[in-house]
């Protein structure tokens, strides 16, 4: 706003930025998760009713309502079922545009978790293309999601479709 | 649970992408001012309010309803607030329903609202999340994995995104209320930036300021009233959690449990030919094909076809979202009741220049959330 006086007309929008730092209480399972990442671990949770397993592990299953009380390490490596390549910033985002938001399907998890796709062209990702982590080298990782640095391509055979629509 | 209900008063504001001119509360004023107006009614006559939007951070107003108790006229009545995320707008009209199915109201004003522009959805829409990679994009990054999967599944043409968002314009355009209401033609959104492969920016919902307002009555309240009312044949919300093994976010169980609650509840047999028009929330234009199917008005894979004939435009079979939808407006909170609001008022021959003729039954829907909230009702011209 100038020095010169009042503005002329009527101020009707103050643009201003809110902070809300908050306190996030991981819990049990999912301490242990991020612990695990320091050993280039995935650890997922296995329903005591249906045997499926959760990544990241959740302590009761939302499908079966029974107790997950087995946590079991899970592959680094798994499929793209479906994903998006993204073209938007958003707000206090660095991570580089375009870039390719997967969901992934472990090998050994029921179910998808959020993956970046690198080290290949974002016109070259397929549903069913074969993926596998990247971490941080040893000495540098924290027990933190960026631990993974990304996954990319293992030069597999893609999975059918049929496979995998089930784990989207 | 017996009594019927009815609509007596639609409300809804202009909107636009910064309403300049008003507060959230004169905002949600507008709506309510416009409901009661439209029902013949006073704040005097209300026995009870219940307010939807969506999350709070999408304004970073928390509990809103009790700083908009003033503006709602909802002094020494009792007010609760209704949250389901993106479909809340149709769960909060729902809830005023219950409230007067009970019997202990007779008139019950719903009002749902959002102001995009006091805020950013598509921040608050992209969660940072401490045990995961912040990687979803907004609520565009997130549903275009699962248009993509649709595509996949059906192998439907690259042109029916585009087709349905043209037809969402031309439809808008004859809504005085629609946030966007000029025509696009299929090169202009074939050739719009590709916001998130494979969702085009011409085939996105646009951010709106605006509400909407509902006055649910009884019965004996309902015939009382100097309009014919839109009858609540029968409603219905379902959820289902976010991360569960097997779960279909292309045709989630939770939407398709909750078609078949509000057809048996109306007594609907065939939805494709039982009813005359429906309002559905279509943020992303791909999403029409997907929710034909999951609402039943055709098998699996069939959705797009539907669109390819253009069986879905005003004049012809089953006429989608006259209003322009989603597509055309979104003040999120409000974009469900919006929906419910004008399948009543399509019931009520009072949809103005995007009228369905001889509309006697309509479905309005809405979901929210990763497609796990759903809320719908079936609103004839019948008791």
């Amino acid at each position: 706003m100038s020095t010169s006086g009042p503005p002329k007309e009527p101020v009707k929008y103050v643009e201003k930025q809110l902070h809300l730092p908050y306190c996030y209480v991981a819990g049990d399972y999912k301490v242990r998760y991020l612990a695990a990442l320091k050993d280039k671990t995935i650890l997922g949770s296995k329903c005591s009713r249906t045997g499926k397993v959760f990544v990241p592990p959740i302590v009761a299953s939302p499908e079966s309502f029974a107790p997950c009380d087995e946590l079991i390490p899970v592959a680094d490596r798994g499929v793209v079922t479906t994903f998006c390549i993204v073209n938007i910033p958003v707000i206090g985002r660095s991570i580089e545009l375009p870039y390719v938001a997967a969901s992934v399907a472990l090998d050994g998890a029921d179910i998808s978790i959020y993956a970046l796709i690198q080290e290949c062209a974002p016109a070259d990702v397929r549903m069913g293309m074969r993926v596998e982590a990247v971490w941080k080298p040893d000495g540098e990782r924290q027990g933190s999601h960026e631990d993974i640095i990304h996954f990319r391509p293992t030069g597999e055979p893609d999975a059918p479709l049929a496979s995998f629509m089930h784990r989207l | 649970m017996s009594r019927q209900a009815a609509v007596v008063g639609v409300g809804q504001t202009q909107h636009a992408s910064r309403r300049a001119d008003v507060s959230i509360a004169g905002l949600v004023r507008e709506a309510v001012d416009r409901a009661l107006l439209d029902a013949g009614l006073e704040h005097r006559d209300i026995d009870a309010v219940v307010v939807g939007k969506a999350p709070d951070m999408l304004e970073g107003v928390m509990q809103p309803e009790q700083f908009l108790a003033g503006a709602l006229g909802a002094h020494l009545k009792p007010l609760i607030r209704v949250h389901t995320a993106g479909s809340v707008g149709a769960s909060t009209a729902l809830a005023a329903v219950t409230h007067v199915r009970t019997g202990l109201f007779e008139r019950v004003l719903a009002v749902a609202f959002e102001k995009q522009s006091e805020g950013n959805a598509m921040w608050a829409l992209s969660p940072n999340l401490p045990f995961t990679q912040p990687l979803v994009a907004g609520a565009g990054g997130y549903f275009a994995p699962y248009v993509r999967a649709y595509m996949a599944r059906t192998k439907c043409p690259p042109h029916i995104g585009p087709m349905t968002a043209v037809n969402a314009r031309q439809n808008g355009g004859r809504n005085e209320y629609a946030h966007l209401r000029e025509p696009m033609t299929l090169d202009d959104v074939m050739n719009s930036p590709v916001l998130w492969d494979p969702i085009r920016y011409g085939e996105t919902c646009p951010s709106s300021d605006g509400a909407c307002a509902l006055v649910i009555a009884s019965e004996e309240a309902a015939l009382r009233g100097p309009r014919r009312p839109a009858w609540i044949r029968s409603g219905a919300s379902y959820a289902e959690a976010m991360w569960v093994p097997g779960r279909d976010q292309v045709s989630p169980r939770a939407g398709k449990i909750c078609a078949k609650a509000v057809y048996e509840g109306a007594g609907i047999t065939n939805p494709w030919k039982e009813i005359d028009t429906a309002e559905i929330y279509v943020p992303f234009a791909w999403f029409e094909a997907m929710w034909l199917e999951n609402l039943g008005f055709c098998d699996p894979g069939e959705g797009w076809k539907i669109i390819d004939r253009g069986e879905q435009r005003m004049g012809a079979h089953l006429p989608i979202n006259p209003s322009g939808g989603v597509l055309c407006s979104n003040p999120i909170g409000a974009s469900g009741m919006l929906r419910l609001g004008e399948a009543a008022l399509q019931v009520m021959g009072r949809a103005g220049a995007h009228q369905v003729d001889g509309a006697k039954t309509a479905l309005g829907h809405a979901y929210g959330g990763g497609s796990q909230y759903f809320a719908m009702w079936i609103v004839s011209n019948e008791r």
